[in-house]
Order: C-alpha cells, then sequence, then structure tokens
C-alpha cells in the first residue's frame, strides 16, 4: 500500500468502482431496485438514524449512483457527492440546504437561461431571492451583500457565450463575506477546470452534458468540497443546529468535511425526492469513463471552427475565449489551459433572419436546445432556450437576437467546418 | 507527524493494529456522533470500552461504563477522546500513567490539541487529530462509497460480500489523486486562526 498520486484519466475510469463482491462483475452493475433488505431490525434502525453506512431505499441512495457519486468527487477534488435528476435539481437540493425564507443568494448574471428563470421565478416562490451580479465586475459582488446573503453563484464557463469567469477573485468576496460559493462547472468538466482548486466550496454539475457527454442521459451532481466551516454564527442552521428530522443530530458535528454533502442527501433529496435513475447513473458513468478524450477533442474541435467562423465575411463577431483576440482569453489561459470549452456563441452580419436561415441549412449540426453531446448542435438562443428574458435581459446574458449558439462534437472538425461554409455561403 | 494531512498508510497502520479501544465521553445517546463511532467499532470486531463517570453502574451495548482510563483492568491499544480540544490534555496526562502506555492517542473531528500531541508522541505514542475512525475505517474499507463519500481508495481486487459484524479489509490502494486538499487546506487556515 503506497499512497500515489494517479492521474485525472486513471480516476476517469476507476474511482468509486471496484469489482461487485457478489458476482465478480466488473463493469458498475446497475441496481434497478427502489429498496434494499435489512439485516435485522437493529441494523435497519441504525441505517435510518444515520449511524452507519448502507443502503436503504433509491431516494435516499443507491449503489450504481454511489460510484457515479464518488467518481465525480475524486474528478473534482471534493470531498464527497449527491447524484440528483437534473441540473436543476442539483441547485434547488443545494440552496434549501443553505436559505430560509427570505434570505439572498447572489448569482452572476451571464448564466444558462434555464437557471436564470429557476432563480428569478421559482425561487421566488419560496422566498428565496437571487441578486444579480457581473462577473466583469468583481466589485459588483462585493456591493450586492447583506446581512441576508447565504451564497454566491457563478459557472465556471459561462452560458450561452462561454465567457470564463474569475473564479479566484469572486471566491475572495464569498469568503470575505462568510459565506459559500458555488460553482455550476457543467460546461467546463473537471478535466478543463476544477473549481475547488481556485476557491469554490460547492460545485454542482448538469452531468446531461460533457460528463455523460452522449445526450443520451439526465442528470446532475452536487460536490462538497469540504472547505467550508458551517458551524459560526449559526447562519447555516440545516447544518450547525439539531436536526428534528433526525432525533437531534447535527450533521456537520457528525459528518465533518462531508456534511453538506449529507445534508443534501438526507434532508434534500430525501424530502424533496428529486432522485437519479440508476439507469441514468450507469449511463453517464460510462460516459465519464472517455470524458478525458471527448473534452480534449471537443475543445480542439470548436478552436477550429471558431477560428473559421471568425475569419468568414458573414459572421459580425464570435465569443470563444479560445481565441487570442477574446476578451475572456486570459482568464481562459490561467484556468482552462486545456482548452476553453466547446460551447461558444457567434453572431451574424444578417441579424436575426440570417440566424433562423443558418439554423434551417445545417445538415450535419442538430437544431435543439442542449449542449455537450457527441454530435454537433445549434440552436439560436434569442428564440429558444433565453426566449422567457426581455430584450435587455437577452442582451445583457449574450443571448441578443442576432447570437447563434454552437455546442461542438466530436466528429471531423471538417466536416463541420464544411457544413457551417454550405450554410453560411448559400 | 503533520497533523494537517495524515498519510492512508499511518491510520491504516492504527486500524490494522490496535484492538483494544477506550472511548473517553462515549454517550448513550443515540444521536450523539460517540454513540454511533462506538457502535460501528464494535461491530467491526474492536474491544470497545466506555469511559463516563456520568453513567458508571450502566452500559453501552452491553458494555459497562468505567469512570477513568485507571479503571480499566486491561492494557488498552487505542484511547479514542470524545471531548473539546479544551478538555484534552487532562486526558492525555491520564493516558500518560497508564502502564502499560496506549499505543495510539485519537482526537475527535473538532478536536486538537498540538500540546498535548507533541507531549504523548514524546513517550512515542501516535496521536491522530480532528479525525473520526468509524469515517477512516469506512473510507480504507470504501465501504463509506456507500454514502458518495470520496473513499480516495481504488482497486481492481473484488472483496468479499460484507456480513454484519466482519472486519473489513482496510488494503486497497490508496490514491492522494483523489484528493480532498482544498478541504484540508481549509482545516489548516481554520487552525492557525484559532
Amino acid at each position: 500500500m503506497s499512497d500515489r498520486l494517479p492521474g485525472f484519466s486513471t480516476l476517469a475510469v476507476h474511482a468509486g468502482a471496484q469489482p461487485d463482491p457478489t458476482t465478480g462483475a466488473r463493469a458498475t452493475p446497475i441496481y434497478q431496485t427502489t429498496s434494499f433488505v435489512f439485516n435485522d431490525a437493529d441494523h435497519a434502525a441504525s441505517l435510518f438514524g444515520l449511524q452507519a453506512f448502507g443502503n436503504i431505499y433509491t431516494r435516499i441512495g443507491n449503489p450504481t449512483n454511489a460510484v457515479l457519486e464518488e467518481r465525480v468527487a475524486a474528478l473534482e477534488g471534493g470531498t464527497a457527492a449527491l447524484a440528483v435528476a437534473s441540473g436543476h435539481a442539483a441547485q434547488v437540493v443545494v440552496l434549501q440546504q443553505l436559505l430560509q425564507p427570505g434570505d439572498e443568494f447572489i448569482a452572476a448574471r451571464k448564466l444558462y437561461g434555464g437557471s436564470i428563470n429557476q432563480f428569478t421565478h421559482a425561487f421566488k416562490s419560496f422566498g428565496w431571492n437571487v441578486v444579480w451580479a457581473d462577473s466583469d465586475d468583481i466589485a459588483s459582488f462585493e456591493r450586492a451583500i447583506t446581512p441576508r446573503t447565504k451564497a454566491i453563484f457563478i459557472e465556471s464557463i459561462a452560458n450561452p457565450g462561454g465567457s470564463i469567469t474569475d473564479i479566484e477573485a469572486i471566491s475572495t468576496v464569498a469568503r470575505k463575506a462568510g459565506v459559500p460559493l458555488i460553482v455550476d462547472n457543467t460546461l467546463a468538466s473537471p478535466y478543463l477546470i476544477r473549481p475547488i482548486d481556485h476557491g469554490a466550496d460547492i460545485v454542482v454539475h448538469s452531468l446531461t452534458k460533457f460528463l455523460g457527454g452522449h445526450g443520451n442521459s439526465l442528470g446532475g451532481i452536487i460536490v462538497d468540497a469540504g472547505t467550508f466551516d458551517w458551524s459560526t454564527g449559526g447562519k447555516y442552521p440545516m447544518l450547525s443546529e439539531p436536526r428534528p428530522e433526525y432525533h437531534g443530530i447535527r450533521l456537520q458535528e457528525t459528518f465533518g468535511n462531508f456534511a453538506f454533502a449529507i445534508a443534501c442527501r438526507v434532508l434534500g433529496l430525501r424530502d424533496l425526492g428529486p432522485a437519479l435513475s440508476p439507469f441514468n447513473a450507469f449511463m453517464i458513468l460510462t460516459g465519464i469513463e472517455t470524458l478525458p478524450l471527448r473534452m480534449q477533442k471537443h475543445c480542439d474541435n470548436a478552436k477550429a471552427v471558431a477560428e473559421f467562423l471568425a475569419g468568414h465575411p458573414a459572421v459580425a463577431s464570435v465569443s470563444y475565449a479560445g481565441l487570442a483576440s477574446d476578451k475572456y482569453n486570459q482568464l481562459a489561459r490561467k484556468y482552462a489551459p486545456k482548452g476553453a470549452g466547446a460551447v461558444f456563441t457567434f453572431s451574424l452580419k444578417g441579424g436575426y433572419d440570417a440566424g433562423v436561415s443558418l439554423v434551417s441549412k445545417l445538415q450535419l449540426f442538430s437544431h435543439l436546445a442542449n449542449v455537450g453531446d457527441t454530435r454537433s448542435l445549434v440552436i439560436h438562443p434569442a428564440s429558444t432556450t433565453h426566449s422567457q428574458l426581455d430584450d435587455a435581459a437577452k442582451v445583457k446574458s449574450g443571448a441578443g437576437p442576432d447570437v447563434v449558439r454552437l455546442s461542438i462534437g466530436i466528429e471531423d472538425k471538417e466536416d463541420l467546418i464544411a457544413d457551417l461554409e454550405q450554410a453560411l455561403g448559400a | 507527524m503533520n497533523h494537517d494531512a495524515y498519510p492512508d498508510n499511518y491510520i491504516r497502520a492504527i486500524l490494522n493494529s490496535v484492538k483494544s479501544i477506550a472511548m473517553v465521553g462515549a454517550s448513550p445517546v443515540n444521536v450523539r456522533p460517540s454513540y454511533f463511532a462506538f457502535k460501528y467499532l464494535a461491530q467491526r470486531g474492536y474491544d470497545m470500552i466506555p469511559v463516563n463517570p456520568g453513567h458508571v453502574g450502566k452500559e453501552l451495548l452491553g458494555k459497562p461504563f468505567v469512570a477513568s482510563l485507571s479503571d480499566i483492568e486491561r492494557p488498552i491499544d487505542m484511547i479514542d477522546i470524545f471531548r473539546n480540544s479544551s478538555h484534552i490534555m487532562p486526558v492525555v496526562e491520564e493516558a500518560l500513567m497508564l502502564d502499560p502506555l496506549p499505543k495510539v492517542i485519537w482526537m475527535q473531528l473538532g478536536a486538537r490539541d498540538d500540546v498535548a500531541a507533541a507531549k504523548a508522541e514524546s513517550v512515542g505514542i501516535k496521536v491522530v487529530m480532528n479525525r473520526c475512525p468509524k469515517i477512516e475505517y469506512g473510507r480504507l474499507s470504501s465501504e463509506i462509497s456507500w454514502m458518495g463519500v470520496n473513499s480516495r481508495t481504488l482497486s481492481s481486487k473484488r472483496a468479499p460480500a460484507p456480513t454484519q459484524g466482519m472486519r473489513l479489509s482496510l488494503n486497497r490502494m490508496s490514491v492522494g489523486g483523489g484528493d480532498t486538499a482544498a478541504s484540508d487546506r481549509a482545516a489548516r487556515n481554520k487552525t492557525e486562526q484559532s
């Protein structure tokens, strides 16, 4: 036994997965069961009381999902993780542990349109108030802090324009304010950026995107960095105070540096219910095994396509941090040296109509509302993902009427460029 | 010993070698962390002795409480202290009076006293601070993986099907690469500030 430092690719294949003790199966079995038999009444009581490690019911935990959780925790450098049904579910479960009605959280304005909707409308009905800040103006986060602020939420690579967020600068603001920094790392994946290394306290993902990577399974995950002290000032009672749901257990005291992940499981997932299907967990796990290979190809292709578009006469501008001329190129070199991701936007000189025309003429790119698939994807955010925002908010979030978003797949880049060329030229 | 980040081999050697564990501050209240840890370690085959002067005359899971370490009439391999940092020193001083000396003094999650640790280490006692033996046993055996916790271990070997009360192998490959360095750093900063 020696303490070794295996690489990212080794962890992507092995972390969390050992041969099945009962059958010897080497691939992780799909434990497609709702519930698990107890050894005896005492064992059942121990499990329900959180005194023993083990399985009760798939809404609380499942052995297939547990492999996925440990694997993503290892890849992100966190202490523990919790898989849930979608990226949106991850966000609800995280904030439920942190906010009481009337509390606030600060979020970067440049976000996935679905998150903007969730924060603005759904969370308002819970009494959780989002306060917007601008990632390009770090001081705007400081100005937004109030005594009711409980968290800061940003994306590492922001949707839809592919801009890179200065995680370290914002984590300094969060630390000073005594609130955790939550980073949505969906568009980067831990292969490109590990937010915990830059000061994140909680990482969330839509597993549906690059981690699963094949556009076939929804999922979300919450990673606990184990860095935040939840006990100070009674600000986070779900973690620091005795929980009536569990006869007075204090989660931080009992579970130490993975208490947040446990809170998400036993208070969030158990009571809100957005459990991940073990079948989806299996599909996503299989995807993660090739994450390093896929992600590099995604990035290399994206850079080639972005360079092609930047030189095309019909294109007004390209927003891709991997281009040397891009506003975010310095941040990309610092945070994502292996590549600036594979989701970016460009705008067409012909405006809205040219965007609609391009989408209709593309033969290889699929017109749909997802990113992070092996296949290359295209969408016109103003008429789809960001359509519920007003025009000013569309522009602010990087989804103006002339903007087209691409998610570059792992096909041959020559074929992607040829498809764009014929669609732009005709 | 660097008490900010223990090598897995250090923790593994302790948990593989000790047999008797006296738990100072063991609670009969079944939602207290000490109760969880006591029960788990007993189920994994350790000879557990509950030490708590407030409960003498009663039993914890069939084991009689004793008032103090000196009341234990057999050698103790490890002392697991479930007390706040400010109450560690008297326990360590009492432990140093024992004959034979314990091999290990372990302070629970949140508990740390570097002066007491140095005193124990100066007479050859191994010290672990701010860790839970239940969590470490679960982590090194990968049993804790059921909870989605990063065990930081890998194995391509088939483990025996776990049955109730069995001891689990802790001899899996440890991987610093599945690190939680950020968490260790945060704990160190907290210690320095206090």
